[in-house]
């Protein structure tokens, strides 16, 4: 795609540079003469985006970490010295913490992108394995960052990611101690954390430098997936897609500086401004934004598969949910590249994206929460009024009879004219029954809209029955729920099923649309129309 | 139109959220409208300044604030920092703390500044005797660090019947709801008691181990005449709290206008320099 090189060194000094380092040669062939399609829209400025957002996150991080202290005792407050004293460090340290979530937010556009026009197809595979590494790595480093604070979410945040990995079977709690440095998250812990992000950043751009390659190899994919066949269907990277980059920039920054200067706090946690105190665990543990969709898929297992227990299932669904992207380029066989001119599949992504963000949502949810429920929860008092009350022991000989003779001699009693039999059980073998004879059966109906309430309101109804009973029985109906956990495992089932269904066979049944002969055609009659 | 969408909008997370408020669980916190709230708000400075007193007869009795030093007080953006401000009648330079909108002044160093030393050395700060080495305290300078109310944080505990008074530098960004919470905190004590627990409508658990700080009217006496009532003491200290927890937010908030200015200008020439260099071009 790249072509023969069409740099011609002017001065006398670039001509000798040129025979021993074309290095002005590289950048102008990758960054200027490099032919794009001349249809690509703004979905395709995300790349520059992310490449800034690298270059903003390392050049604030080093200078954070000339002023921040990777020791427990001093880690919380050398933050906040940043942010008091050092000159402009309120900035840095915002822009670092802010920058973080503006990184991801661009990578998910750019990934969404990619995933929408089918830029994962051959020749472009091994572009898009890089990428899906770029952001595993990204992800790795964003969680070794959040726990440099030490604040309650970083510490508390440590300590589930770090357990997660316990549940990989065989090696787990081997690789747990390891990555910990010790048996508990501790100081070993947070300088091995601190190391390790400052490091990931510069392995990111070697694949960032791996992923533009293979880009300028295989050329850039465009809207209509079609590939560039001619001088027509290309304009010179620069002006240009450096000027539309530009403008798509300003806007991102624009976006960054309203989060920096208006909103420093908004994406963060507040219980990360406590300092961590490993006595006391939050009332509840959540990760950053940009990862709740994987914490969702792992929180959706509450069930256990076969022999795997629920914990292991849910670890391994949340690495199969990013490591599913890295074989994506043949899980699709489509021919059609865009989804522009796949009618259905098109569908299929739309609800795909809502499927990735009722994820993050539900992330974010307490997994208990009840969404919907079939009824009201209710529960039927019966006692009776008035009447005589015994009280007699029940003694059976072996525990596993006990609740046939207990039945036995509620029928009996029932049939020699109780009202009504309550038998509470004592021991494995023993159990008091109370007999209530003459007086009025009653029955009452509670209905309340939780279980909290509905206990609340039949302590309330007993206390205003006891004076004229004795006892009171109560059956509790809880209704059918739909939790927040449920609408996980829905949304986790089509994570999956988008992938390793509607993709391979989508591919194969599906009728396209016509897709144009070359990029150009479709643009140059729209323009002229 | 808006109001009403707004009103759908909340009413919808209502539903979704399931926001009911059964009997043990805490109340939003009361609404209040504080100077600093919004994109362009600012400290209302004599109110920061009333909440450090507030703060240093009161809360301080209990509370640290570890990562403040007293010298902060003093620097641009604190609420004792001083100004040298030309008087429009003489014409003489005059030091004062505070920069009365729309003046300018120039400011007068921290370590120059009369009223921020006298609140440090009126402190006695821990520290070893120069000459014997050994323990003693001594009147703290503008460097010290707020005077910590306990040695550690197991006399803290003993104090306040196995409680831990959290340290207040950033408590207004570590809880939900920030100062409006501490504020509804400070007011929110229905006067029950359980064991050595205070009702609290606020509180999360509805009981709180720290006893009623703001008892009654009148408890500091405010140096410019502003009658201490409760609500005026837990306001005061909620402003000062804000202001410990985020002393650059003037800074941050000016530099932001101006640098949005600058990028939506910016942009909108980059925009035009596009449909320049794309003028001709299909696409």
């Amino acid at each position: 795609m790249s072509g023969p090189s069409t740099y011609e060194p002017k001065s006398g000094f670039t001509r000798w540079l040129d025979k021993r380092l074309p290095i002005i040669r590289l950048a102008h062939d990758s960054f200027i003469a490099y032919p794009t399609p001349r249809n690509l829209n703004y979905w395709w400025t995300f790349g520059a985006m992310l490449s800034l957002a690298l270059v903003i996150q390392i050049v604030t991080g080093v200078v954070l970490a000339m002023n921040y202290m990777p020791q427990i005792n001093m880690a919380f407050a050398s933050v906040e010295r940043i942010r008091r004293d050092v000159p402009f460090g309120w900035l840095l340290q915002s822009m670092h913490a802010v920058g973080a979530s503006m990184f991801f937010l661009a990578v998910y556009v750019h990934m969404f992108r990619g995933l929408y026009y089918g830029s994962y197809k051959a020749p472009r595979e091994v572009l898009w394995i890089l990428g899906c590494l770029i952001y595993a790595l990204m992800i790795a480093t964003a969680f070794l960052g959040y726990t440099l604070p030490w604040g309650q979410m970083s510490f508390w945040g440590a300590t589930v990611i770090t357990n997660i990995l316990g549940a990989v079977p065989l090696i787990g709690s081997a690789i747990q101690v390891w990555i910990r440095g010790g048996g508990a998250i501790d100081e070993p812990t947070l300088n091995r954390f601190f190391s390790l992000h400052y490091l990931l950043p510069f392995v990111i751009a070697g694949v960032v430098v791996l992923h533009i390659w293979a880009l300028h190899e295989s050329g850039q994919n465009n809207p209509t997936g079609v590939e560039a066949k001619s001088k027509q269907d290309t304009v010179a990277f620069t002006p240009y897609a450096t000027i539309k980059d530009a403008v798509a920039l300003g806007l991102f920054f624009i976006l960054y500086s309203v989060f920096i200067f208006f909103l420093p706090q908004a994406l963060g946690h507040t219980d990360n401004f406590i300092p961590a105190n490993p006595m006391q665990t939050p009332s509840e543990i959540v990760p950053e934004w940009y990862l709740l969709p994987f914490y969702a898929i792992l929180r959706a297992f509450d069930f256990n598969i076969g022999p795997i227990d629920s914990k292991t299932a849910g670890v391994f669904a949340m690495f199969l949910s990013i490591g599913v992207l890295f074989v994506l380029p043949w899980l699709d066989t489509s021919r059609v590249r865009s989804m522009r001119y796949r009618p259905t599949a098109r569908w299929c992504f739309v609800i795909f994206v809502a499927v990735c963000l009722g994820l993050g949502w539900c992330g974010g949810q307490n997994p208990g929460a009840v969404l919907a429920k079939a009824g009201p929860f209710s529960a039927t008092l019966q006692y009776v009024e008035g009447g005589a009350t015994q009280t007699q022991s029940l003694t059976v000989d072996a525990p596993q009879d006990f609740q046939k003779t207990a039945d036995e001699l509620q029928a009996s009693l029932i049939h020699g004219g109780a009202q009504m039999v309550d038998i509470s059980r004592e021991g494995a073998r023993t159990a008091t029954v109370l007999v209530a004879r003459g007086g009025v059966a009653r029955t009452r109906t509670i209905t309340a809209d939780s279980s909290d309430d509905l206990e609340d309101r039949i302590t309330a109804a007993k206390a205003e029955i006891a004076p004229r009973t004795a006892f009171v029985g109560i059956t509790r109906v809880t209704p059918f729920l739909f939790t927040v956990t449920r609408l996980s495992q829905l949304l986790t089932f089509y994570y999956f099923f988008f992938f390793i269904v509607i993709l391979p066979l989508l591919g194969l049944s599906e009728t396209p649309n016509r897709v144009p002969d070359t990029i150009a055609k479709p643009v140059v009659a729209q323009g002229a129309a | 139109m808006l109001r009403r969408l707004t009103i759908a909008a909340f009413a919808a997370a209502a539903l979704i959220g399931g926001v009911a408020f059964a009997a043990n669980e805490a109340k939003p916190p009361k609404p209040y409208h504080f100077s600093f709230d919004g994109p362009l708000g600012s400290y209302d400075m004599a109110a920061v300044q009333r909440g450090f007193l507030v703060y240093s007869q009161v809360c301080a009795n209990c509370h640290s604030m570890d990562h403040l030093s007293y010298r902060e007080l003093g620097e641009e953006g604190g609420p004792f920092a001083m100004y040298r401000v030309r008087n429009k009648q003489n014409g003489e330079m005059a030091a004062r703390v505070g920069l009365p909108a729309g003046e300018h002044g120039e400011f007068v160093q921290v370590t120059d500044n009369p009223y921020v030393r006298a609140i440090a050395e009126a402190v006695q700060i821990p520290d070893n005797d120069p000459q014997t080495g050994e323990a003693t305290t001594r009147a703290g300078r503008i460097t010290d660090h707020f005077r910590r109310p306990f040695a550690n944080e197991i006399a803290a505990r003993a104090s306040n019947g196995g409680a831990l008074p959290p340290d207040l530098s950033v408590i207004a960004l570590a809880r939900e709801g920030g100062v409006h919470y501490v504020r509804s905190i400070l007011l929110g004590y229905t006067g029950q008691t359980r064991g050595a627990q205070y009702e609290n409508d606020y509180f999360a658990g509805r009981y709180i181990s720290m006893p009623p700080p703001l008892p009654a009217d009148g408890l500091v006496n405010y140096a410019d005449g502003t009658t201490a009532t409760r609500e005026q003491m837990a306001t005061d200290v909620a402003n000062f709290l804000q202001w410990a927890a985020d002393p650059h937010m003037e800074e941050r908030k000016s530099m932001g206008v101006e640098v949005l200015i600058f990028l939506i200008v910016l942009t909108a020439l980059l925009y035009v320099a596009y449909k320049q260099v794309w003028k001709g071009e299909h696409h």
